[in-house]
């Protein structure tokens, strides 16, 4: 009996000298954990608050009520997402153009990186670089009027070129049929170069005494592109699928508002600029979250399954 | 024979090879500058020149009329200013915050240190979306209207924190107990000896800080509500999509809206196509440094 007591005794004092020690540890340290603290409260206010705000997706959101004063309404904001008529041709077209951009976009800079490496003129390939990463600076706000401008029917150069060859001038932004392939090229023609930076610095990293070997094995620049180049940056490119993955669900807000039209929105039309026309132009609060919500739900499990698989097949994976 | 005929072929084939190479490239880097190039050369030409068809890569005729008519509405300026000031800002207090909150999570003595890493790394995969934010800025901490709105939701990233975490970390500890030998603690130490030693990486993360602030204009159309207010890039945004550029010269003589826009569009990117060349490597060296670990 007396032991039994002892024992508990003894538990409860290591768990008070556990708990002084965590509180000294960090009062030791409390010049570090000073400079952490602006970070843990940006990091609480302006991404775990709104985090927090999220329940309003399952609320008749009122702002005036606030979150707590606004009534439960459980997940009538969800059936609202799948049974009317906006929501779904919305998540179609998402899908439609990422997928077209993953594509269509992915292999791109891959390519790009390879043809790059190959290329012996220092300032030839600088030039490149130089020009290739020159879009990636520049805003979609500015980067839509360009595109805007280049396929004009009227003054354009695409047009012009078009009707140089016998064609009749297409208007492009206005083509329910052109619209997606200019979203998937013209974010193309902005991101493949910047996007090359990093399988560049992967080929960098490459040992050339395996470009040796393979010389030595009589292979052909091609062979050794084949061989040695893409072996090696496999690990690379597997990370890059899945961050492109994980992105699938994310359209790129920025550039699509600023191309969108009333006359292409049934084909263009995507969840950010929904969920911005519902929740912050007709104050659906309550709706928009849900939509909102559904896509980063859907985000974290497509990023969370293609690693897993990643791992699973190859060994690199993001954690 | 062979051999001799067979080193041949190999030259030929790396020719052949070499050309498709650089015709490619070549083809890339056209493509890449030539939108660039039309919309430079319509900013600068008459209305004739610039409604007509034609490739337009260099001006015929020169024309400023375009730029005269930017330059008098009073917006741009104003928005060129706050776009400035929002810059300065908002990269300074980025710099910051990533400087004080990158510094201990590289320590390894932190107390559960890989529990405040989960913290920040969480917000990479998930957030509230756009309403709830909006509600935060505009409703609870009611900071709409107010360059707070602009610069503080967007102060960090955690994947900038993570890379500048990860710079720190490859700093060698020797140099940082010896000065903890001299009776140094963590600030003189961070101050002192870790930030001088990271300046290249602080130098990238600022130059992206800086990039953002310069392209955003979301955040300015969500919660400005004065034009006075208005960043550059939202300014712009009126005047090439929305076409309200209309009002602007009413007064004056008909000028083409289209070398008008361009005129604009010129105005934005001009600074960034100085500066860029010179800080490119800086940009590049940045995604090296994120490349080594995510």
């Amino acid at each position: 009996m007396s032991k039994v007591k002892s024992m508990e005794k003894m538990e409860r004092k290591k768990r008070k000298k556990k708990d002084i020690s965590i509180l000294q540890q960090y009062y030791k340290c409390r010049y570090l954990f000073f400079l952490l603290i602006p970070t843990i409260v940006y990091f609480v206010i302006f991404h775990y608050v709104p985090m927090y705000g999220v329940i309003i997706a399952f609320k008749e959101f009122y702002p005036l009520k606030g979150i707590m004063g606004s009534e439960w309404i459980g997940l009538a904001n969800f059936k609202k997402l799948f049974t009317g008529v906006y929501f779904l041709p919305v998540l179609r077209n998402t899908l439609i153009i990422s997928f077209a951009k993953l594509i269509v976009g992915f292999p791109m800079p891959i390519i790009l990186s390879i043809l790059l490496n190959e290329v012996r003129c220092k300032w030839f390939k600088k030039g490149v670089q130089t020009i290739a990463y020159l879009p990636h600076f520049i805003g979609w706000v500015l980067l839509a009027g360009i595109v805007q401008q280049v396929l004009s029917p009227s003054t354009g150069m695409v047009n012009y070129l078009i009707q140089q060859f016998g064609g009749e001038p297409i208007f492009f932004m206005g083509s329910k049929a052109w619209f997606r392939p200019i979203v998937v090229l013209s974010s193309i023609w902005r991101n493949c170069g910047w996007q090359s930076v990093i399988f560049m610095a992967a080929i960098m990293g490459i040992d050339s005494q395996l470009y040796e070997a393979a010389d030595l094995d009589g292979a052909g620049r091609l062979q050794k592109i084949m061989h040695v180049t893409l072996p090696c940056i496999i690990p690379t490119i597997i990370i890059m699928f899945i961050f492109a993955i994980g992105g699938v669900m994310n359209d790129d807000f920025d550039q699509i508002y600023n191309m969108l039209n009333a006359r292409v929105m049934s084909v263009g039309d995507v969840i950010g600029t929904y969920t911005y026309r519902v929740g912050l132009q007709q104050m659906d609060y309550g709706y928009a979250t849900a939509v909102g919500l559904f896509k980063n739900v859907i985000a974290l499990i497509l990023i969370t399954t293609s690693n897993f698989f990643s791992r699973k097949l190859s060994g690199s994976s993001l954690w | 024979m062979t051999k001799k005929y067979n080193k041949y072929r190999t030259r030929i084939n790396n020719k052949i090879f070499d050309i498709v190479v650089y015709a490619i490239l070549l083809g890339v880097a056209i493509i890449t500058i030539v939108p660039f190039l039309q919309v430079a050369t319509i900013s600068l030409s008459p209305a004739h020149v610039a409604s007509s068809y034609g490739l337009h890569l260099f001006p015929k005729e020169i024309d400023l009329n375009g730029y005269k008519s930017i330059l008098r509405y009073k917006t741009i300026w104003t928005s060129y200013g706050n776009t400035i000031m929002r810059t300065v800002l908002g990269t300074g207090i980025s710099m910051i915050l990533y400087v004080t909150g990158a510094y201990p999570l590289a320590k390894k003595y932190l107390p559960h240190r890989k529990f405040w890493t989960l913290f920040v790394i969480f917000t990479m995969y998930f957030s509230g979306g756009m309403i709830p934010m909006y509600l935060l800025i505009n409703n609870w901490l009611k900071i709409s209207n107010t360059i707070w709105a602009l610069v503080l939701p967007g102060a960090m990233s955690a994947y900038n924190l993570i890379i500048v975490r990860n710079f720190f970390e490859s700093i060698p500890d020797s140099l940082e107990e010896s000065a903890r030998i001299d009776g140094a603690n963590d600030i003189t130490i961070l101050f002192k000896i870790i930030i001088p030693l990271s300046k290249p990486c602080l130098a990238t993360v600022s130059l992206w800080c800086i990039v953002a602030h310069w392209n955003s204009w979301f955040d300015c159309m969500l919660y400005m509500k004065e034009e006075s207010k208005y960043v550059l890039q939202y300014t712009l945004q009126r005047i090439l999509i929305d076409g309200q550029v209309q009002d602007i010269n009413l007064v004056d003589v008909v000028v083409n809206t289209d070398s008008m826009k361009m005129a604009a569009l010129m105005v934005s990117i001009i600074p960034i196509i100085i500066v860029y060349p010179f800080i490119q490597k800086y940009f590049t060296s940045g995604v090296m440094i994120g490349a080594v670990k995510g």
